[in-house]
């Protein structure tokens, strides 16, 4: 297996309305990545691109439509798609495009622009529902992830306080994002105070609807030494897919993120993670959400994630900092390219690139992580200088 | 040297015209649980990886991934879904596997055509939304305005192309798992109704349902399965441009690339004379010419001519499909690469039945991505 290595990354602003089309933003951010590993088109051999339901984008075929915008002109081009998860499984697809032997350089591209879906994109999710069993219900996205919430505070004890102190971490970390769409300086009562979406979510517990590309350059290890002298590597994958029958799993714990971690820190030779892994960006489309996920990271014991976050373990300063980036809470969820936005941030950090938001010490390795589907699909990356 | 990966088992559920009697899981399943006994494995244990292709418009449903993994036994395991053709993914398995990470890969695709009562109000979403699409025409025009370019510029002709509808229709009344067999004279073709001028209505692939499932394994592990391996010697995949005005009309620029990438993993320098023969695509009839001169099985402007010498028939020295193609088998959306996959596999097994040609050792499958895509796919398939 050859080794592969991460050297170029950009992303858009993330935004409520780009006024740019779904093919320029993919445009902007890839021409971004090639630019910062100082590349162009011609040194790219395969393109792979990644974006969630085309029912955002109200494209048919929504990877041939970004194929162009991407980079994919005259080239192999390949779309992968599992739901939220795809952010992070793209650079997955892009690594065993090149660890095969089979290509050296793949531009990943991940875009979503969910305002074209009127009057709001939370209507596509309507679409997601099995169509005999649940649709007719007409059910929305906000209530199973209330149910499973409901279910996770339950099963541990949780309060919503210490679950909203994860909404004021991320969206004040993305105060430092060049690119963030939801900066903000906010208090546990605010979120608490912010209207009931579907109890127990409040609308501030809840990342927005955006727009926006996020991109990365990878390349095999020959390729990696000659382009840059700060090359970031890719030590593990892993993705599982749990089954489609969501009401018959107990939601309080995403097993599916922890099988998908158990792969990815098996190749990567992992045995504690809590101590070999030095920062986290866990998907946070929802707060309490980078709980789960950390917990199903196993970072630390079932219920045991709230805790860390009021020690204040998981501050950009703290032990174990989680989402520096500010997260899907505060950078925004233009849903592929927040997952990919996720793996530039660790290699940002990990190159000592990311600016005002740069954790202190020198990170060694960082995991970038999405979940998907019927709360159902964890993808995972992990990577290290 | 990467590790050499084979198809081990292989599994179908029937092809026809409307399915009202199973679920398109149902057919998932069907096809799987042949393709497990074909390959000898349990997925529940042997499977390391699974590989859907499905597009969410055609499902009608969003996130359609949400949905496979438990008809294949996939449930908590690594499953993704590409949005692609079926060889596309076939791809992704040999890659998987070459990574040393994964052993068994499986591969699953299916068309579930029936149940989608306005095909072509869902295939003009696939247009660009701003330039394109606000015109409303038939997604289908853009084939006709492209053969009458390819007609011109190839030199091939019109009656070229209603040889190969009754070539492929003729064909298809032999196979089993063929739709649309017919009895057709080029009067026939020539005189049906126009449909988007050049293109006559039985110059186009009509829609079949029908699913498919392969089992992929390296060559560390086929010894211990039981399935007779067909071994994957080369492939590739490409996009050409994807807005309608930067393309290049009248050549297959993808499938011509794709080609290029299968061949030289294959190492192979002389097509026509390397392989034995081909199931290309034939989605409208003037493709498989088209492919055929992409493809570098002739030179530009000759798959005519080799049509007419009867080259390309079954009893020809290089039979191009035989199965009776998307033509007389139906068009099987992202399955359509996967269909064309279990026809050269069948006859390199020497399992083809009625169809079955002989002393074939090396075939090639080619599939194109359908209208307004330029995005095709090439596979090249060894007995040994």
């Amino acid at each position: 297996m050859g080794k592969v290595a991460v050297v170029g990354a950009g992303m858009t602003k993330f935004v409520r309305r780009a006024q740019e089309t779904g093919r320029e933003l993919a445009w902007q951010a890839a021409r971004m990545a090639l630019d910062s590993a100082g590349m162009t088109l011609k040194d790219v051999d395969a393109v792979v691109i990644g974006s969630a339901p085309d029912a955002f984008d109200g494209v048919h075929m929504k990877g041939e439509y970004l194929a162009d915008g991407s980079g994919g002109w005259r080239k192999p081009t390949m779309r992968n798609f599992v739901g939220g998860a795809t952010g992070v499984f793209a650079p997955i697809q892009g690594w065993y495009h090149i660890a095969s032997g089979q290509f050296d350089t793949v531009l990943v591209v991940c875009e979503e622009k969910m305002s074209s879906c009127h009057p709001h994109p939370q209507g596509a999710f309507l679409t997601i529902f099995d169509h005999t069993t649940e649709r007719p219900l007409g059910p929305n996205l906000l209530w199973i992830f209330a149910i499973e919430m409901n279910r996770y505070m339950t099963v541990h004890g949780i309060t919503k306080e210490e679950i909203a102190l994860v909404a004021v971490k991320n969206k004040r970390n993305a105060m430092d994002h060049p690119c963030a769409q939801l900066g903000e300086e906010l208090t546990v009562e605010d979120v608490l105070n912010s209207e009931i979406m579907a109890w127990p979510v409040n609308r501030l517990d809840v990342s927005p609807a955006s727009d926006g590309a996020a991109a990365v350059v990878m390349c095999a290890e020959h390729v990696a030494k000659r382009v840059t002298d700060k090359p970031v590597w890719v030590e593990g994958v892993g993705w599982h897919l749990d089954t489609a029958y969501w009401t018959n799993r107990d939601l309080y714990y995403p097993r599916y993120v922890e099988y998908a971690a158990r792969m990815a820190y098996d190749m990567a030779g992992i045995k504690e993670p809590r101590k070999e892994i030095n920062i986290v960006e866990p998907y946070d489309p929802f707060d309490y959400k980078e709980l789960h996920h950390l917990e199903g990271l196993l970072l630390c014991e079932r219920g045991e994630a709230p805790r860390l976050t009021a020690d204040g373990v998981t501050q950009r300063d703290g032990d174990l900092p989680v989402c520096p980036s500010g997260g899907l809470l505060g950078v925004g969820n233009p849903i592929a390219a927040a997952g990919l936005m996720k793996v530039c941030e660790i290699f940002w950090q990990l190159r000592g690139e990311a600016g005002k938001r740069q954790v202190p010490g020198t990170p060694k390795r960082g995991l970038a992580q999405a979940w998907g589907d019927l709360m159902q699909v964890g993808a995972v990356i992990i990577l290290g200088r | 040297m990467p590790e050499r990966v084979a198809i081990v088992g292989v599994g179908y559920s029937d092809v026809r015209s409307t399915t009202p009697g199973l679920s398109y899981k149902e057919m998932m399943y069907e096809a799987a649980v042949r393709a497990y006994a074909d390959a000898g494995v349990n997925p529940r244990k042997d499977v390391d990886s699974f590989i859907c292709v499905s597009e969410d418009f055609w499902e009608g449903t969003s996130i359609f991934d949400e949905y496979v993994p438990d008809q294949l036994g996939g449930a908590l395991r690594p499953v993704h879904t590409v949005t692609g053709d079926g060889i596309h993914a076939l791809a992704c398995a040999a890659m998987l596997i070459r990574t040393g990470r994964a052993r068994i890969v499986v591969v699953e695709g299916h068309s579930k055509h029936s149940d989608i009562r306005t095909p072509h109000h869902i295939h003009n979403f696939a247009f660009d939304p701003i330039y394109h699409r606000p015109l409303g025409a038939h997604p289908y025009h853009l084939a006709g305005l492209e053969m009458n370019r390819f007609l011109h510029v190839s030199g091939n002709t019109r009656e070229q192309c209603a040889l190969v509808v009754r070539k492929n229709l003729t064909n298809a009344l032999l196979n089993p798992r063929a739709v649309y067999g017919a009895e057709v004279s080029l009067e026939d073709v020539l005189g049906a109704p126009p449909a988007f001028t050049p293109l006559g209505e039985l110059d186009i692939a009509r829609p079949a349902d029908g699913g498919f499932v392969m089992v992929v394994a390296a060559e560390s592990v086929v010894d211990d399965l039981a399935g007779e391996p067909v071994w994957i010697t080369g492939y590739g995949w490409c996009t050409g441009a994807s807005a309608v005005d930067s393309r290049q009309w009248g050549e297959a620029v993808y499938a011509r690339l794709a080609a290029e990438q299968a061949y030289r993993m294959a190492g192979i320098t002389n097509p026509f004379q390397d392989l034995d023969f081909a199931e290309i695509d034939d989605s409208f009839s003037y493709k498989e010419l088209e492919h055929l001169e992409a493809l570098r099985l002739c030179r530009p402007g000759e798959a005519g001519t080799l049509l007419e010498e009867g080259v390309t028939l079954p009893s020809g020295e290089f039979p191009v499909n035989v199965s009776g193609g998307s033509l007389g088998v139906g068009h099987l959306l992202e399955a359509t690469g996967l269909h064309r996959v279990y026809e050269v596999v069948l006859q390199l097994r020497g399992q083809a039945g009625p169809i079955q040609l002989a002393e074939v050792e090396r075939g090639l499958a080619q599939s194109w991505r359908n209208l307004p895509t330029t995005t095709g796919c090439v596979i090249i398939l060894e007995r040994s």
